[in-house]
């Protein structure tokens, strides 16, 4: 076994140059072809990529997707988010665990499938999901399950079936990102230009970077230009990880093209040769058809060497799979793990233009801007640019999900309002919507006559709807689960931080808390916001500080009156004690009990 | 260009920093403690402590990674930031067991110290209790994962200093660890007690065996002076 183990490394390892930058590529095979990442394993990968064994360890325990210990042969992750529990994701474990006989995190004792869960795997518009081997079943109800376990265990190709359905559910294209396109349209008119003549383009254009940060294109791409290097890079985000987004995903199922361009025209204007696309691991079974794109776009003479007949003018892309962290769509997280290693974000400055991959200047979009920069290209930045609002132009792509009659994926124009976006949608009497995922906010119908748009309502796309009847403060308590789950764990605040914000909501949700713990509880998320060192815990706090603000009245329902709630009670803890070592029981007279218990 | 200086402010003191000196150090210089502790004056910084940061020209930074630039306004020593240190603090006493009356390490101890230092009496948050295990599987030194803070100091040394790469991270989020470059532990690896890697843990998570308590409790490091005080004082002359 041994023996075998160290050959298939070794001929893995080979296929990849035996280059340690390529860990992720070479750990994913690894784990592909023996089920999981043994210590024997992790010291051979080492040996054969020339690190040490410390370093394969430290990569591979960071992500999601790895094992380090045997798994089934299929492996079932259940998607848990907040919006396929709000469609029944928990009922779905439950179903899942009876027909296998095993709980969550197990594996069968014949070894053949093993129950994980996972956190939002871009489905949210068909909840709940699940991804048996990487393939996406969709839309399931309990009663799906014997029928599925019945295939998987007999070993039926899942792809087959009925479940096995990923919707596009495009609601609304609109007229700018979503519509027909022909492959190298904008790229033959880029190159027209000069690669500052693109640039000012893009500034006529007011573009700004989708991911959710709002940067503006052509500055990022203007500082990448000018930073000098050996190389420089391109490299499409596509871990879009925010919980109730997956319009990435209906980017690249609809019209991979415009992002091939969008890099390709990247890389005509900051001089790079290379080019990656990062895939989140739960989009595996997207790569297959990217692939092919990428293979008809080479055919057309769009990629590779002398691009448009251009002498000199050569850009290629690669994908690159991942292997389940939220942080890495954080760009500079993603840039180390592209590099092979755990994706621990950077301090900046340097910033990724200046010196991202392999210390090299390196132009991170997101899938959406690279869109909106074909487009851009193609019909003219003004043109672009006539829709919108002051600070916001153009159209946006919104993941709409939650109790709404019609989820899915909607083009909207910056600037409109929740309260039309609902209509749109058929969800009038929501009771709130979280706008741009847990890291962005909650907002209840006061602000519904507020806008999408970078000055008002910022978002990444991630727009969750919760109905009349939903205990919206239990969903805060789940994407602080998220936050927690997902913490990288660089830094104290959000390492320590956002396993405290969960132990301490908890206590006010359970009627453990008076108005003192509520304080210091916003007082914690200050300092977690405060004292992060990037995006994941400076945002952590939102989903409780957002609703404190617009619903303060569902956490006063829950909090005891009087000056402090004791952690301890006295009585409690001795019942406890004289039980186990079988004394009398007796009751301590306190002299007036600080708050009554309910 | 090297010997360029640029003129920050820091608590309403004029400074005068070296071009490309980080933040911290240019305060050092100038006698202004900045509390910290991942930070070590002999490694690259790395900022996973959070203790070190000021407010830049109003924005939260840490002191360690950011270098200084040309009017840079820096706020450090106010009850704001105070505070937010203090909570931090907080946070890695409750994430490990500190226990300090036991710990062999007191009075030596930097996190003790900052604690000091910060005013921190007793954590007010509650315990986390997570399990961590202990290595005494090497003859000279031992790791009690309970006291670590996963500062990274022995990460870097060991890799920049001592070029063994003895130890890294494994896991995220509360779950992360040190790890040590062997299957099993500490005893298998290159690790020697005369390493850098050995002599730069700023609580008693990494310590050196049979020479506890060679150092009377009352004479040790930070038993007459705060933490930061010889920085202080060795810029008063």
């Amino acid at each position: 076994m041994p023996k075998e183990t160290t050959a298939i490394i070794e001929q893995i390892a080979h296929q990849f140059n035996n280059d340690p930058t390529r860990l992720m590529d070479v750990a994913r095979a690894v784990h592909g072809r023996l089920g999981h990442l043994s210590e024997l394993s992790i010291g051979l990968i080492a040996k054969n990529l020339g690190i040490h064994r410390a370093q394969v360890r430290d990569m591979v325990s960071f992500y999601a997707f790895f094992s380090r210990s045997p798994q089934g042969k299929n492996v079932i992750r259940i998607c848990t988010a907040v919006v396929e529990r709000m469609n029944g994701a928990d009922e779905l474990v439950e179903a899942f665990e009876k027909e296998l006989g095993i709980f969550l995190g197990e594996t069968t004792e014949d070894g053949k499938v093993t129950l994980e869960k996972a956190s939002c795997i871009g489905l949210s518009d068909q909840a709940p999901s699940v991804l048996v081997n990487g393939i996406a079943l969709t839309q399931l109800k309990p009663e799906d399950v014997p029928g599925i376990v019945a295939a998987i265990c007999s070993g039926d190709e899942i792809d087959t079936l009925p479940q096995a359905r990923v919707r596009k559910n495009l609601r609304q294209s609109g007229p700018i990102l979503l519509g027909p396109y022909e492959s190298g349209d904008a790229v033959r008119k880029a190159i027209r230009k000069t690669p500052a003549e693109v640039i000012i383009e893009l500034y006529a254009s007011h573009l700004r970077g989708c991911g959710g940060a709002g940067f503006p294109t052509a500055s990022k791409w203007e500082k990448c230009r000018t930073s000098k290097g050996e190389s420089h890079y391109v490299i499409c985000n596509a871990d879009e990880g925010e919980p109730g987004t997956f319009k990435d995903r209906v980017i690249l199922m609809e019209n991979p093209e415009l992002v091939f361009d969008g890099m390709t025209i990247a890389a005509f204007t900051i001089g790079a040769e290379e080019g990656m696309i990062y895939l989140r691991g739960e989009y595996d079974y997207l790569r297959g058809s990217l692939e092919r794109a990428l293979a008809n776009h080479r055919q057309l003479g769009l990629l590779g060497n002398n691009i448009c007949g251009i002498e000199g003018f050569n850009f290629d892309i690669r994908i690159q799979a991942a292997a389940g962290a939220y942080i890495c769509g954080e760009e500079s997280a993603l840039i180390e793990s592209l590099e092979g290693k755990r994706g621990a974000p950077r301090d900046r400055p340097p910033f990724p233009v200046e010196r991202g991959y392999k210390e090299q200047p390196t132009l991170v979009n997101n899938v959406e801007t690279f869109c909106g920069v074909s487009r851009v290209l193609e019909h003219g930045g003004q043109w672009f640019s006539r829709l919108g609002t002051e600070q916001s132009k153009g159209t946006k792509l919104l993941s709409i999900s939650g109790d709404c009659r019609l989820p899915g994926v909607y083009e909207v124009e910056y600037g409109i309002t929740v309260e039309k976006l609902l209509q749109q949608v058929d969800a009038e009497d929501a009771q709130a919507v979280q706008i741009g995922g847990p890291s962005g906010f909650c907002i209840g119908p006061k602000d519904y006559l507020r806008s999408i748009a970078f000055e008002d309502l910022p978002t990444g796309g991630s727009i969750i709807i919760f109905g009349p009847d939903r205990d919206i403060l239990e969903y805060m308590y789940q994407f602080g689960e998220f936050f927690a789950e997902e913490s990288c764990g660089w830094c104290v605040p959000c390492r320590v931080g956002t396993t405290l914000l969960l132990k301490d909501l908890r206590e006010v949700l359970d009627g453990h808390a008076t108005h003192r713990e509520l304080d210091e509880l916003k007082q914690l998320c200050g300092t977690i916001k405060t004292m992060s060192q990037c995006g994941l815990g400076l945002t952590a706090p939102n989903p409780i500080l957002s609703t404190i603000e617009q619903f303060p009245e569902l956490y006063e329902a829950r909090l005891q009156e009087g000056d402090y709630y004791p952690r301890l009670d006295l009585n409690k803890a001795l019942k406890a004690g004289c039980t186990a070592s079988g004394r009398e029981l007796f009751q301590i007279e306190t002299g007036e009990p600080a708050v009554t218990n309910s | 260009m090297r010997d360029k200086t640029v003129t920050i402010t820091i608590d309403g003191k004029q400074v005068e920093a070296k071009a490309g000196q980080k933040i911290i150090e240019a305060a050092d210089d100038a006698g202004i403690y900045i509390p910290r502790l991942c930070h070590h004056k002999d490694l690259p910084p790395r900022g996973h402590c959070r203790l070190c940061v000021v407010k830049v020209d109003g924005r939260p930074r840490s002191s360690c990674t950011i270098p200084v630039e040309e009017g840079m306004t820096i706020e450090n020593d106010t009850e704001e930031l105070n505070a937010h240190r203090r909570t931090v603090l907080e946070m890695m006493f409750v994430e490990g067991n500190h226990f300090c009356p036991s710990c062999e390490t007191s009075g030596n101890c930097e996190l003790q110290a900052e604690g000091y230092r910060l005013g921190m009496v007793v954590p007010k948050l509650p315990y986390i209790e997570t399990h961590r295990e202990v290595d005494a599987t090497h003859p000279d030194i031992f790791i009690n994962r309970d006291l670590c803070i996963l500062c990274g100091r022995c990460v870097r040394a060991s890799a920049l200093q001592d070029g063994k790469t003895v130890f890294a991270f494994e896991g995220r989020g509360i779950e992360k660890v040190i790890t040590v470059n062997a299957e099993h532990g500490l005893g298998e690896t290159l690790m020697d007690v005369a390493d850098a890697a050995a002599h730069v843990c700023p609580t008693g998570c990494l310590r050196t065996k049979r020479v506890g308590y060679s150092v009377p409790v009352g004479e040790r490091k930070y038993d007459h002076n705060p933490i930061g005080s010889e920085i202080e004082q060795a810029a008063s002359h």
